[in-house]
């Protein structure tokens, strides 16, 4: 591996997105996240596919933290911002402010204070992120908060789709699961619209909060009802640990409705694409012999989220850099 | 004697269905007739002013004893006056509770040792505000309770509802309840809708509390008992709480000005001090108050302060505490959200904060006839200022309206007879030039 400093990246032609913070894809125009994800397509090619790291962020401290358990999504962050030489803070908790005796904002005005000027934040509750960006100058990307957001997850959905693709237009993409306790459905839905696609979300009533309608989506209560119209499958986790009661009888009567299996995948369109932000509960939500499938592009996803983290990060602090310091 | 003369503003007293020019004398703590030969010992120049009763505050939770960092019936009280509130009901949501004689009779101590206004102490319906036990519900009318409540924890159990309606009835106190079905509102941040959809927050969905209403209704129905339905928050709630008065049933209620001038869409913000419960409910619901208000169905406007400190309130949405510092802000936002919108006159906005809280509470006050209690304020309804929660004399500025450019400011306070406020007096008129 080797550091190249030549040749920083071509100056954009077209909309960019010269955003303070990433908190919501709910913020960001069709324009705005296709100069993300056109930043993302650029560094996989120059970065991941050939194994180089880029010093664009020579000197930058990027902070993670994590007030809430997570492997992929931290472990992500945290090498985009080696990829692009970046230093690293990485802090996990778990628990709320309440638990620990200190505010999560104090937690993070700490790490700013060594000297962070870009701050990813995963929190369990909705706001978390918003909240932080009203106390601290640095820039806040977030990385998850609660139920509501999960900007990064959605962007590297939406360049998987776009690089198989080519575009979103006119595609029918169908979220399956535990639509109310997802964030990645809500990014999803934000992005996926934004980007011209058809969006439908399939799971038990008692998990479709209301008047999601109203959001431009379509609902649907029987996945093989709508198998047949549906370009991409984002097969969502059972968000177990976000469940106050119950809100289906079964694993295995959800799995009877809403598991991806060979049987399905067969009534399915030939070219479906089948997604999972992870980390899957094999045997719930899909089956083996799909995740590990022809289909899926789960494995490419984990990869993507690297690219898409890279640009977000690398544009935030180009953001900066333009903007002087705030 | 102590003689004072308040000249020439328009008096408006609701309980005497009064709306002129003229002057009010007071007289050793009580409204007289005048005029009154001798010496004045205090005279103030009303014209172009309302002068009204003291405004009435039915659900205020003044933190002491038990939080008294976050406020005291000192501090509560001073903030009351502030707001031209000269009677304070307060919750008995206290460490300890007050669900026992001695703990009232502190509460009305302390009121007198601040000496700033009125303080009625609410006893609590149940033990420790368990929602189990009735309370020595008796002994704390002895003390001084006006009337019961749980504060904002619901009495879940009916058979316990129907029983200290049933037994509060044998006192002449009414109950005070927070009607909500507490398994529906579990983890619930906001009202259930398009916004805690888009925001991911837990709902609460408007029928947790039109189911509790409706019950409350039917056991007040059953029992003959007096119900006071605590801020109402949704259409239903109005629904239920009009056609229930039609049939007779001794029930009233309460909207706050929060809920007539914000709705769910300010969660947007993510700011915990719109964290609130009942929480802001959406537009149709505001609507809805706003009818209830016109028509007469609901009895009284007030501010259900609740003070949070900053600390607190910076935490997470999810575990920040409900709650608004309302008293040095009722007047304005009700101003805004009912006389400059027209939907109400100053005559009907004043019933609802005078005579209308008096009248659910059961108290001698909020009237301006002659021999009552000379409680009285001078407002200045077309002062326009700006909403400073730094400024208030409340221990804690949780207050969604930092900014708000308002109108209708209280100038001066009459408590027993005597100035105890006047706007010149404290830093706060506009001073940016």
């Amino acid at each position: 591996m080797s550091t190249t400093s030549d040749d920083q990246p071509e100056p954009p032609d077209g909309p960019v997105w010269t955003g303070e913070h990433l908190l919501g894809l709910e913020d960001l125009t069709a324009e705005e996240i296709t100069a993300i994800l056109d930043q993302a397509a650029e560094f996989k090619s120059r970065s991941l596919e050939s194994n180089k790291k880029l010093d664009l962020l020579d000197g930058i401290v990027v902070a993670n933290l994590f007030f809430e358990p997570s492997t992929r999504t931290r472990t992500s962050f945290s090498l985009a911002a080696k990829r692009l030489s970046a230093d690293t803070i990485d802090f996990s908790s778990s628990g709320s402010s309440l638990s620990k005796g200190e505010t999560f904002i104090d937690t993070a005005r700490n790490i700013e204070a060594m000297g962070a000027s870009l701050v990813v934040v995963r929190h369990r509750s909705p706001g978390a992120p918003h909240q932080l960006a009203r106390h601290i100058n640095a820039s806040v990307v977030n990385a998850g908060d609660g139920t509501h957001e999960h900007p990064t997850q959605a962007l590297l959905d939406l360049f998987t789709i776009r690089e198989k693709r080519g575009s979103l237009e006119g595609l029918t993409v169908t979220l399956v699961g535990d639509i109310l306790h997802s964030r990645v459905a809500r990014s999803n839905i934000w992005g996926l619209k934004k980007l011209g696609a058809r969006v439908i979300v399939c799971g038990p009533s008692t998990l479709i909060p209301p008047r999601i309608e109203e959001l431009g989506v379509e609902v649907a209560h029987r996945l093989d009802d709508v198998l047949g119209e549906t370009d991409c499958v984002n097969l969502l986790r059972i968000q177990f640990e976000r469940q106050r009661g119950a809100f289906f009888p079964s694993i295995r009567e959800y799995t009877h409705f809403y598991g991806m299996n060979a049987k399905r995948l067969k009534a399915a369109r030939p070219d479906v694409m089948i997604l999972a932000p992870g980390p899957i509960n094999r045997g719930v939500e899909l089956t083996q012999e799909v995740a590990d499938g022809p289909h899926s592009v789960i494995l490419d996803q984990v990869t993507n989220g690297l690219a898409v983290r890279m640009a977000c990060l690398y544009m935030l602090q180009r953001c900066r850099a333009v903007g002087g310091s705030r | 004697m102590s003689r004072c003369l308040i000249r020439g503003g328009r008096v408006i007293d609701p309980a005497s269905g009064l709306d002129a020019v003229g002057d009010v004398w007071l007289c050793d703590g009580a409204i007289v007739a005048g005029p009154l030969e001798g010496d004045l010992d205090d005279e103030l120049d009303a014209a172009g002013k309302i002068v009204c009763p003291g405004l009435i505050e039915t659900q205020a939770t003044l933190q002491e004893p038990g939080w008294d960092d976050d406020e005291t019936i000192a501090s509560g009280t001073a903030a009351a006056v502030a707001g031209g509130v000269t009677s304070v009901a307060c919750l008995p949501e206290t460490q300890p509770v007050v669900d026992n004689r001695a703990a009232v009779e502190f509460i009305r101590q302390q009121a007198e040792r601040a000496g700033a206004c009125h303080v009625f102490p609410l006893g609590a319906v149940t033990k420790n505000r368990d929602g189990q036990e009735l309370a020595e519900i008796g002994q704390l009318v002895e003390g001084g309770a006006v009337a019961l409540s749980d504060g904002k924890r619901p009495v879940a159990n009916a058979e316990v509802m129907r029983r200290a309606l049933e037994y509060a009835r044998m006192f002449g106190r009414r109950i005070f309840h927070h009607s909500q079905v507490p398994e529906l509102v579990a983890g619930g941040v906001m009202h259930e809708g398009l916004y805690s959809t888009l925001l991911g927050l837990g709902g609460m969905p408007a029928e947790a509390e039109e189911i509790m209403v409706a019950r409350d209704v039917a056991l007040a129905e059953m029992t003959g008992g007096s119900l006071h339905l605590m801020t109402i928050s949704t259409a239903a709630s109005v629904d239920i709480l009009r056609r229930a008065k039609q049939r007779g049933v001794d029930v009233t209620g309460s909207v706050t000005p929060h809920h007539l001038v914000l709705t769910d869409a300010e969660l947007q913000s993510f700011d915990a001090n719109c964290k609130v419960d009942p929480p802001l409910r959406s537009s149709e619901h505001v609507e809805a108050l706003v009818e209830g208000l016109v028509d007469g169905t609901i009895d009284v406007i007030c501010s259900d302060h609740r003070p949070v400190p900053a600390e607190e309130k910076d935490l997470e949405l999810d575990v920040a505490p409900f709650g608004i510092v309302g008293l040095e802000t009722l007047l304005p936002l009700c101003v805004r959200a009912l006389i400059d919108s027209e939907r109400l006159d100053w005559p009907s906005l004043i019933a609802l904060l005078t005579s209308g809280p008096a009248r659910v509470l059961g108290v001698e006050a909020g009237s301006l006839a002659e021999g009552c209690v000379a409680d009285v304020i001078v407002i200045d309804p077309d002062a326009e200022w700006t909403i400073d929660p730094a400024k208030f004399r409340s221990r804690c500025s949780n207050s969604p309206f930092a900014g708000w450019q308002v109108r209708g400011r209280v100038e001066t306070v009459f408590v027993d007879g005597q100035r105890i406020f006047s706007v010149e007096s404290v830093e706060t008129v506009e001073d940016d030039g």
